[in-house]
């Protein structure tokens, strides 16, 4: 298994360690709104643990995926609201 | 004693909420008891797909009627209601349906309701993500979509601002209740609350839904439960209310538990998935069996239904009668006492014709429709289930 993965976030390439979540690696890529409430608010990672679903985004073109439930896998797309 | 109100209201859903704004725009003094919060009941639990149907002719005038009221009002509701001319799609899987979808065209058509139908590549167009080979619908763009609940506390404060009082109070007894100081003659009419008082008034109307039996004994009204399902937000995924054809022998069937695809676009994006039909289930909770049902029903669909994610499922109680039409109008026996119930799945559609029913009847106004279809004295025939 590689040492290190590279997933891009919003089209910017960020490389972690493998076995890295997806939530962790959007905090580095130094993204704040990972989703919008219903009323257009900025929603972030709380829980960690797949729980609140404050995490949810867009990988691979499937939204609302819990992104601290999912780890980062070679050439995965991420996208936020 | 004159009496303090001529009407009083048993139950602020959206039957009720809609007869007290009714009554008070023609200037009745009105007072509505609810125990509950408004439009909490079936109000709160159903689509809010107001929707023209055709099961029978007295069916087809109702609903016709009522869904033109709604696109009157439309313009004054507020944001929350989120009144969306979403369209219906009648959905036609087989050749069997593909007929269906000529007779309901030929008899939507005659009573002046617009409707299109779609061969299999225009209903591709309109929904991408239904199924390939399905053979056509029924399109007919001017159903709409609203949130029930909020649509319901409308109606209520709009009355309130004419003069209706509302009271949080549960009604104990109806109508011709004894006045218990008195002498064995004095019957007073009106709403008797638990805890004693009397609200008297000239007209009890019975708007509580599948509880009404319990306030007007004898009645025939049965609960029939539902469940939904409610998935995040999904923008485009449906663009239109998609019901399947099939739905009719699902609403119809004498089986005690059936399911139809019917899938709806809410204003957020969420889609909101039905439906079930099930006699005898008086529990509240989730029967995760029908649900799967439900599910795999509207995945035979929309194949990507699997895909997105279910955030919230409910149940709700519909209130149906045994020929699958409301009891709108005064009881045989009593002419004080009205009853304003039994709109199984319809109660959202047909809400604002029942209130223009009831109000006709009180104050001698005649109506746009005929109204003994619905009377409660009416000689009832069993439809199906």
């Amino acid at each position: 298994m590689a040492e290190h993965v590279t997933i891009r976030v919003n089209g910017a390439p960020v490389t972690v360690p493998a076995g890295t979540t997806v939530a962790a690696a959007a905090l580095l890529a130094g993204v704040h709104a990972f989703r919008r409430s219903v009323t257009g608010e900025p929603r972030a990672p709380l829980c960690g643990m797949g729980i609140c679903f404050e995490c949810c985004l867009t990988i691979n073109g499937r939204a609302h995926v819990r992104s601290c439930q999912t780890v980062c896998a070679e050439s995965m797309e991420v996208t936020t609201d | 004693m004159p009496a303090t109100y001529d009407v009083a209201i048993a139950g602020a859903g959206i039957v009720g909420a809609a007869v007290a704004d009714e009554c008070a725009a023609a200037g009745l003094r009105v007072v509505v008891v609810e125990p509950g919060p408004i439009g909490g009941g079936a109000t709160a639990a159903g689509m809010g797909h107001i929707v023209v149907m055709d099961d029978s002719p007295a069916q087809l005038a109702l609903t016709r009627y009522s869904a033109a009221l709604w696109r009157e009002l439309a313009t004054e509701l507020p944001p929350a209601v989120e009144y969306t001319q979403a369209g219906t799609i009648w959905v036609a899987a087989d050749d069997h349906e593909a007929a269906e979808v000529e007779r309901k065209r030929q008899v939507y058509a005659g009573a002046g309701v617009r409707v299109e139908v779609l061969d299999a590549r225009a209903l591709a167009e309109a929904e991408p993500e239904l199924r390939s080979g399905l053979c056509g619908g029924l399109l007919a763009p001017d159903d709409a979509v609203i949130y029930p609940p909020c649509a319901a506390q409308f109606l209520l404060e709009r009355a309130r601002s004419r003069g209706t009082e509302v009271r949080a109070g549960t009604a104990a007894e109806l109508a011709g209740v004894g006045q218990a100081m008195g002498p064995a003659s004095a019957i007073a009419t009106g709403i008797r609350l638990r805890d004693g008082e009397l609200l008297s008034a000239g007209v009890v109307v019975n708007a509580t839904g599948t509880w009404a039996h319990e306030l007007t004994p004898g009645i025939e009204v049965r609960k029939r439960k539902g469940h939904l399902a409610i998935t995040d937000r999904y923008p485009g995924f449906v663009r239109h209310q998609l019901v399947e054809l099939g739905y009719l022998k699902s609403a119809h069937s004498t089986a005690t538990d059936s399911v139809a695809f019917n899938a709806q676009p809410r204003g957020t994006g969420q889609v909101l998935i039905g439906s079930s039909r099930q006699y005898d289930a008086p529990q509240a909770g989730i029967d995760s069996s029908i649900l799967s049902r439900m599910l795999r029903r509207a995945g035979e669909y929309l194949p990507r239904l699997a895909e997105l994610r279910v955030i919230r499922c409910w149940t709700g109680f519909r209130a149906a009668t045994p020929d699958k039409l409301p009891l709108i109008g005064p009881v045989a026996a009593n002419d004080c006492l009205y009853l304003a119930t039994g709109h199984e799945g319809l109660g959202i559609t047909t809400s604002l014709a029942t209130a223009k029913l009831v109000v006709d009847q009180i104050i001698g106004r005649p109506s746009a429709i005929a109204r003994e279809p619905y009377l409660p004295g009416r000689r009832q025939e069993a439809q199906g289930g």
